[in-house]
Parts: C-alpha cells; sequence; structure tokens
C-alpha cells in the first residue's frame, strides 16, 4: 500500500445529483440526531459511485452536510483504500493478488493489465476506459486467480484470458462474469462429480425407487431418534416405588 | 466512589474505580512509561508503552486503557496481583520500544527536542542495547505545514496523536488529523492550513518527541544550557504560571508551569512566543525631547529635565496614567510619588472600563477560574474570552464538554469553541434579560449555578457604569450571589469582570483611580489637549490615544519604544516583566510573585527604583530604599497583597454591597457592543515588538481584518 494523498489538480466544484443526493438522505435519517457524523462512509461511497473518485470538494461538501471538520472526512477518505482518490478509467480493474490469487497466477494478470491498460496501477488508460489497481482478497479464492471489474468478478482467468476479457470490453462487449474457463461457478472443471442425481433437485429424492435407492424417507428422516449422548441409565422411579 | 484493592508490586493500595490501571500504580509509587496517555486528553491506548503484568492475565496490559473497575480480584478473592518492574513487563516494553525505534530517526544530535524528548529518557530505560533486530530502511514522512508557531518534522513522530486530541478536545479547533493507515499514517493539517488555535503552542509541549517543535526557538538553544525561572504572564489577566528560560541576558523560550487553579498546564500562543519581543524596541537609555528629537542623555539630566516641569506646575494641572504590564510594586511607588505631589488626576483604566475600586467583587472574577467548572449556566456580556483570556476560554469549552453549561453571548458573535446562543449585540437585550422578559434570564434562573462574565467591550464605554449596575442587578436577580465560601464548599458567586491588563486589578486595588475631582484618562487627554493638563506620567501606558496630548510635557517610562515612547518628551527606560521582581494580581485576585530571570538592557533600571530616585530629585523621597522595604509598605497598607497564590473568599450576598456596584444611567441602545481586542497577537507593547506576533496576526487574523478594524 502507499501513500494516500489527495490529487494534485482537482475539479473545481462538487454536488450530488437529485437521485444521489436524496440516497444521502436516507442514509443520514439512519442514525439519531447528532450523531450525523457516522454516514461519513456512505456519503463518500455514493460520492464515488457519481464520480469514480473521491475528490477535494467532494469532501467538503460531504463534511458540510455532516457538520463535521474537513480534517476528518479526509481521514476517513484516506484510511479506507476502496476510496478511489484518483480518477479512474470507465472500467476499474481490481485484480487480486493476495496469496490464493497469486498461487494460482495472478502475477499472469496483471502482466496483461500493465500490457493492456497501463504499465503502472492507478493510472488511467491512453483511451480513458481503463485503469487498474492490485487489491488485497476479494473473497472468490476457489475461483482463483480472478478480479473485479467495476462490481462484477471474472474468475479463473490466466494472462490470454485476461487480455482477451480486456480487449472485449474496449471493443464495448459486455462479457459474461463469472469463471471464464468454462466451468459452472466452482464446481469442477468437465463437471460436476457428485450429487448428479438429478431427482436430488425435483424434491423426490429419499422416495423408494425401483432401483433399491435410499432406505430412508424424508420423513423418516426426520424423526427424533436418541442422541448419542444420551446415557444407557435406567430412569428414575419417585420415591417410595416398588423395586 | 466505589474502590477495590490492588497489589501493585507487591504494595497493597486501595484505588478507585474510576482511576485507570496507570494512574492506579502512580498511587502505588510505581513509575509507568508512556507517550500517548495523557491526563488531560481522552484515552487512545495506541502506543503500548504502558504495558504492565496483571498476573494470571494471558498478555501483558496497556494500563492507560484498563480502567481499575475492569480488574477483578483473584479467584480465592485475594487482590490482583499487577506487577510493573518484572522481567515480564521490561521484556514487553523493550519490545514496544524497539517497534517504535524502527522508523524513528537517529536525529537526537539535531533534534530540539534533545534533552527533554520522552523517547530519548524512555529508551535509556527500556532500549535494547545489546542489539536491534531491524536494519530496514526507516521510513520518511514530508514535513507539514501548521502555522508560524509550530515546526513540524514528521519522519520523527510516533503517532501517539496526542496533538490530534489536544487540538480537538482542549483546543476545540478540529485542524489536526491522522491521514492514512498503517505505516502510512501521518499526522496533517486539513492540507497545509496552520493550526488555527490561540493555543496552538500546547502541542509542541505534549508531543513526546521532536515532531512538533517550536518554530521561532528552532535550533536555538539546549534545555541544559538555559536558566529557569519561575514568574507569571502578563499577556492578559489570567497570570498563567509561567517558566521563562534564559541564557545571557536573552530570554529563550516560556513554557507553561503547572498550576490547576489557573492554567492547568497550557498557556496561550501570546504568552509563549511573545517574548522575542523582549529583545526588540527595547529602550536602553534615558531620552529627552530637544528641538523636537529625542536625544539620549544621562539619567542625571533626564530627571532634570523632568524636576524642572514638575516644580512650574501646579499639581492640579499635573496626571499620571499606569499602563497594563505595571506590576503593583511601581503602581504602589507612583501613586505615593504622585499623592506627595499632591496630583489627583490618576487613571489605571487606559481602556476608559467603568470600574471602581469602590468593592472589591465588583471589578473580579469572582467565581474564580477553577470555579468555572461547577457552573452550568453562563452569559457573556461584551466579551470575547477566546480572545481576552484564551485559557480561560479553554476552561470554559472543558466545562461545557464535561456537563451541561449552557453559554449565551451578548456581543459580537466569535467562534469561542463551544457552542453559543447568540442574543445579538443590541443593549436593548441585557435590559430584557434584567427585567426577566428575556428567555435566557429564565435558564439563568433555572440554573443551579449561573454566572455572567462582563468583558472590556462593555465597560470601556460610556454607559459602562449603567451596564455594569444592570449586570449586578442581573446577578443578584437571577440567584448568581449564592453562599459565601468557594464553589467547592458550597458556595457560590457568579459576577465576573474580566480583565485584559494584568496590571489592572492591583491598580483597582491599590486605588489607581482619579481622586476628589480628578481626571479620568478620556479627561487627562481632553484637559491636555484644551491646554488644562500640563504634565503627564505614563507608567508604560500605550493603549490609549497618547498621540492626541496637545502640549503637555509627557514623561514614559516602560520598557518599549511604542506608541507612548514615541509621543514623550522624556523617556525612562523601564524593565520588562522578566526583568522584575513583582507582585501581579489577576483578575480573580490572586496574587502572584513573578522572579526576575534576566537584567534589564543597558541603563534600563527596574521600575520602583526608578520612581525612588525620581523622587529624591524631586525633593518628595519616597520612603523605602529597597524592594524589601516597597513591600513591606504595601503589605501594612494592603495585607491582601502578601496571601501569595490563594484567591478572596468570597463573601456572600450582600445586598449593600451589590446594589453599590456601578452607578444608573441611560443606556445607548442604538450603539452595539463590541468586543475589545481587534487583533489577539497584538495587544500590548512586547506582542507589538515580537515578530512571531507580527507573523501569527498575519497568518491568522490577516491584513483584511486589520483594514476594517483601521
Amino acid at each position: 500500500m502507499s501513500i494516500r494523498r489527495l490529487r494534485l489538480e482537482q475539479p473545481a466544484s462538487f454536488a450530488f445529483s437529485d437521485e444521489n443526493r436524496a440516497r444521502c438522505e436516507r442514509e443520514i435519517a439512519k442514525y439519531p440526531s447528532g450523531r450525523q457524523a457516522s454516514a461519513v462512509i456512505a456519503l463518500l461511497w455514493i460520492g464515488q459511485e457519481q464520480e469514480g473518485w473521491v475528490t477535494k470538494p467532494m469532501i467538503e461538501a460531504v463534511a458540510r452536510m455532516l457538520d463535521m471538520p474537513f480534517i476528518r472526512v479526509l481521514e476517513v477518505a484516506t484510511f479506507y483504500t476502496m476510496f478511489n482518490l484518483e480518477p479512474v478509467g470507465e472500467h476499474l480493474v481490481q485484480v487480486c493478488t493476495t496469496t490464493p490469487c497469486w498461487l494460482r497466477g495472478s502475477d499472469d494478470i496483471v502482466a496483461a493489465c500493465r500490457k493492456h491498460i497501463a504499465p503502472a496501477p492507478h493510472t488511467v488508460s491512453a483511451d480513458g476506459k481503463f485503469s487498474w489497481m492490485e487489491v488485497e482478497c476479494l473473497g472468490a479464492c476457489v475461483n482463483a486467480p480472478m478480479l473485479q471489474i467495476g462490481k462484477d468478478f471474472y474468475e479463473d482467468l490466466d494472462g490470454a484470458k485476461t487480455e482477451a476479457l480486456l480487449e472485449a470490453l474496449r471493443r464495448g462487449e459486455r462479457p459474461n462474469p463469472g469463471p471464464q474457463n468454462g466451468r459452472h461457478t466452482s464446481e469442477p472443471m468437465g463437471g460436476a462429480l457428485t450429487l448428479k442425481d438429478p431427482q436430488l433437485y425435483n424434491g423426490g429424492y429419499g422416495r423408494r425407487s425401483e432401483g433399491g435407492g435410499a432406505s430412508v424417507t424424508d420423513t423418516e428422516a426426520k424423526k427424533p431418534t436418541t442422541a448419542a449422548s444420551d446415557r444407557e441409565a435406567p430412569a428414575q422411579k419417585p420415591p417410595g416405588a416398588a423395586t | 466512589m466505589p474502590s477495590r484493592k490492588l497489589i501493585v508490586d507487591s504494595k497493597e493500595i486501595e484505588a478507585d474505580d474510576g482511576l485507570t490501571l496507570l494512574q492506579a500504580c502512580e498511587l502505588a509509587g510505581a513509575e509507568i512509561p508512556r507517550f500517548c496517555y495523557h491526563e488531560r486528553l481522552s484515552v487512545a491506548g495506541n502506543c503500548r508503552m504502558c504495558l504492565v503484568e496483571w498476573v494470571g492475565a494471558p498478555k501483558p496490559q496497556a494500563s492507560c486503557a484498563l480502567q481499575v473497575r475492569d480488574i477483578f480480584p483473584n479467584k480465592d478473592g485475594t487482590p490482583a496481583k499487577i506487577n510493573t518492574k518484572s522481567d515480564y513487563v521490561r521484556k514487553a516494553r523493550e519490545g514496544v520500544m524497539e517497534f517504535l525505534l524502527i522508523n524513528h530517526p537517529l536525529d537526537c544530535p539535531i533534534c530540539d527536542q534533545g534533552g527533554e524528548c520522552d523517547l530519548q529518557d524512555q529508551a535509556l530505560l527500556y532500549g535494547r542495547a545489546a542489539f536491534h533486530r531491524f536494519n530496514e530502511n526507516k521510513r520518511a514522512v514530508e514535513d507539514k505545514h501548521m502555522g508560524p508557531l509550530v515546526k513540524t518534522i514528521m519522519t520523527r513522530c510516533i503517532q501517539c496523536t496526542r496533538c490530534v486530541r489536544f487540538a480537538t478536545e482542549v483546543a476545540g479547533v478540529p485542524d489536526l488529523g491522522a491521514t492514512g493507515r498503517g505505516e502510512d499514517m501521518e499526522i496533517t493539517t486539513y492540507l497545509e492550513k496552520a493550526f488555527a488555535s490561540e493555543l496552538s503552542g500546547n502541542v509542541v509541549d505534549l508531543c513526546p518527541v521532536g515532531a512538533l517543535t517550536s518554530k521561532p526557538y528552532a535550533f536555538n538553544a539546549r534545555p541544559w544550557e538555559l536558566g529557569k525561572t519561575q514568574s507569571v504572564d502578563v499577556m492578559d489577566a489570567q497570570g498563567c504560571n509561567i517558566r521563562v528560560d534564559t541564557r545571557g541576558p536573552q530570554v529563550m523560550r516560556v513554557l507553561p508551569r503547572l498550576n490547576e487553579a489557573v492554567n492547568e498546564e497550557w498557556i496561550g500562543d501570546k504568552t509563549r512566543h511573545a517574548c522575542d519581543g523582549l529583545m526588540r524596541q527595547r529602550l536602553d537609555r534615558p531620552y529627552v525631547r530637544k528641538n523636537g528629537r529625542l536625544q539620549p542623555v544621562s539619567w542625571g539630566e533626564a530627571f532634570t529635565a523632568i524636576a524642572k516641569r514638575v516644580a512650574d506646575t501646579k499639581p492640579e494641572r499635573m496626571a499620571a496614567i499606569v499602563g497594563d504590564l505595571a506590576a503593583a510594586e511601581e503602581i504602589k511607588a507612583l501613586k505615593d510619588l504622585m499623592t506627595a505631589l499632591g496630583v489627583v488626576n490618576l487613571d489605571c483604566r487606559q481602556d476608559g472600563a467603568k470600574l471602581t475600586p469602590a468593592s472589591r467583587q465588583g471589578y473580579l472574577f469572582n467565581t474564580t477560574i477553577a470555579g468555572v467548572e461547577a457552573a452550568d449556566a453562563l452569559l457573556l456580556i461584551g466579551s470575547n474570552p477566546r480572545w481576552e483570556a484564551p485559557v480561560l476560554n479553554a476552561r470554559l469549552r472543558k466545562t461545557w464538554l464535561n456537563g451541561n453549561l449552557t453559554v449565551a453571548n451578548l456581543g459580537e458573535p466569535f467562534d469561542l469553541t463551544y457552542p453559543v446562543e447568540q442574543l445579538g449585540s443590541s443593549l436593548g437585550v441585557l435590559e430584557a434579560v434584567a427585567n426577566c422578559s428575556h428567555g435566557f434570564a429564565q435558564v439563568l434562573k433555572d440554573a443551579k449555578r449561573p454566572m455572567l462574565i462582563l468583558g472590556p467591550g462593555a465597560l470601556a464605554r460610556a454607559d459602562g457604569a449603567a451596564i455594569l449596575k444592570l449586570a449586578a442587578r442581573i446577578a443578584s436577580d437571577t440567584g448568581m450571589i449564592g453562599p459565601a465560601g468557594s464553589a467547592a464548599e458550597g458556595g457560590w458567586n457568579g459576577f465576573n469582570v474580566l480583565h485584559t491588563a494584568a496590571s489592572r486589578v492591583a491598580a483597582l486595588d491599590l486605588g489607581f483611580v482619579p481622586g476628589e475631582s480628578g481626571r479620568d484618562v478620556a479627561g487627562i487627554v481632553d484637559g491636555a489637549q484644551k491646554g488644562e493638563i500640563d504634565f503627564i506620567y505614563l507608567l508604560g501606558a500605550d493603549e490609549f490615544d497618547v498621540g492626541h496630548l496637545g502640549r503637555a510635557f509627557v514623561v514614559y517610562q516602560g520598557s518599549h519604544g511604542d506608541a507612548g515612547a514615541h509621543n514623550a518628551d522624556v523617556v525612562l527606560p523601564g524593565a520588562a516583566y522578566t526583568e522584575k521582581d513583582g507582585l501581579y494580581i489577576n483578575f480573580e485576585g490572586r496574587v502572584q510573585l513573578a522572579e526576575r530571570a534576566t537584567f534589564p538592557p543597558g541603563e534600563a533600571r527596574e521600575d520602583w527604583a526608578i520612581l525612588r530616585a525620581l523622587s529624591d530629585v524631586l525633593g518628595r523621597r519616597l520612603p523605602y530604599d529597597s524592594l524589601a522595604a516597597l513591600r513591606a509598605a504595601l503589605l501594612r497598607q494592603y495585607p491582601h497583597m502578601g496571601e501569595i497564590g490563594t484567591v478572596p473568599r468570597q463573601a456572600g450576598a450582600d445586598p449593600a454591597v451589590w446594589e453599590a456596584i456601578g452607578s444608573g444611567g441611560p443606556l445607548d441602545v442604538s450603539l452595539p457592543l463590541k468586543n475589545a481586542i481587534a487583533d489577539y497577537y497584538l495587544t500590548n507593547p512586547i506582542a507589538r515588538a515580537s515578530q512571531t506576533m507580527a507573523l501569527c496576526s498575519r497568518e491568522f487574523v490577516g491584513p483584511a481584518h486589520k483594514m476594517a478594524a483601521e
């Protein structure tokens, strides 16, 4: 992680769109009066969604809306790495380089980004369509290596696939998010190996079928039985009862 | 408060539940190292230097962040055992110290904090002498701009965040913050904005390392080569306790001294940084005006010139004015000399405040500074405490933070760092409050301990006496005058006059006001212009209309070549407040002793001695040959001046006293109340001679503001 500072060249002004302003007001209303400052992250996030990055006028506008000193909002904006302090391209490419993705070849993906977007991260590509950055684990390790573009995950990548993906985006296409190597979600390559019986999914699981099938019906399976923790001990008798 | 037993280093103590473990350990006599913890700031718990061992706990405990109420006894009921000196603790602290030193530069030989640095001292105890395990490059951080007073070398910062907490909590000016995170965390202001507080210098004292140091004092001296003298500040009337650090003839810096009753451990920036004014614009020899120009002369010549003039002038055509920085001794000497000459045109109220010495309660800050913390409602009348007494303002803010102090301001609106209900600046509102037809009157009546502060903006007006009377009426009507005794004893007096001149209370105590049919300052100026006053003696008086004294013969005795000296016919070089032993009485009525730190420059002399010598030439020899004899005479006449460091006991409600304060008369409702101080940084000759104060004035008050004031 590098030092996070506000960009030198800043736009002259910032204003929330009417729709976003209404969203902001809904966020502020979530907190008791006097505690509006709690909405600072939400407001900065809405601002970032609108502009793509957090600008100085945005910080000041948010501070005024929440009655906070400017420095307090600046602290928040520089603390959280999900707030972009530099302009981003139309497609913001966030490449996961944490250990699982790295072991599965995220270096190739970074190289593809360097080649197709810009040599350095946090730089908008010449055509303005892309910028890329390294991020920490995005929680899709089963499909490593992966990257996030906008709000979509593209998984199971390698260098060539990443380049193709970026080229497609550049042409204005919208490739399907998810695994890019043909597998379905996190299933094994070539399809599932277990739980393949279609009856599992049509509500028929557990019914006696011709082939022998499962020996317990659904309703039987749900019957309470003796728990494993129950002790085999004689039941207690009331006092004075005959032995 | 409930308390519980602890065994600290095998010593059993009983500690209040509300204390932190660190404080409890100190009660037991243990010394706990710390960087981020400070008793007057909120607990951050981020430096980890204060680790102690709680026997049985799985990890070392940060004692500053652990309260005594959280420490449960052992299972067998014996008190919890805390070790502060065990090997375990030592090893833990050595580990913390090693982490702190990873990124701290080895700057000590060129660092201004060297010799008084917490990190240096504690590294001596907890540094790993044998070897250290980190040889990576140290991080480097860009220096930040925090204004003309605070120099930053941010590579040295250990992120204790004391300065951020001070700015936010005590100063109430949330300009400082910590941006970034982890290793990249940096202390900064918002985009190189200056730290705009009158208390900004205190962050230099708070900084445990050399990251924030004093800009004017940079590379000037080492702490061990300075002579240290305990003194009292005269920049405002609060009488903040200070330590004057000198090297040879020069005052190098001024630091606060701890006094819970007056300034806690803070001082304002003017107090701290106006000291470079003590070396500039100094009057170091007597002058006499010859052919329209001030020519240097000998003391004898200067005295002869005065004696000749005095001999030719009738007493009723003579006058004397005491300035804002004078000590009690010289006021007494001047009063005695003028009385011997039969002069009645005496005044100490340069700003024209309509205060009289009749009743001491009528011109004191009766609540006392520490007593403010018990108040729950406050009415400010023509006062801007942030500029008139910044440390008192910090106390007001503290009271607001800790409780439910309601503040209303009648006067010019100003950001006082706490929420204030603005009542406007018209005197009509004051009348409405007095008649209970204003909403705030009810707030005052409902409050348990209401108080009001009358500032110079309200008193230094033609109708000041009427405002004073009205304020006294509000005070007695709304229950501000409670039983006798201090607030701690259950007594209460909420009537307060806030002075800005350090000499004012002493001068009023000594009765340095017009005698029978005497003239006040306005009368003296008027008389001089009309040719009815021929001789004026100014004892350091620069703050009134000195440029329009007509053809009167003006003697100026003082330390600096300011307005008074420029318009004088004879200039007698006196001593500044660091160059004489003197008694000062602050606005509470607390008598405090300032000790001499350096000698006056050149031929300048202590002020009482000049007056004593002059009295000899005038043939009215004053009956004291030494400062001790002068003080003895002072104490004989005014015994309360001997009670050093104490405040007068509040006498309780006596209707006769309160009805006598001020005088009736019409209020000039059309004239709005104004703040008396136009520029906090330039209120007296010493501050005006200071380059640092000029820089501050330019940075924080601004040329635009000044042009408007002129």
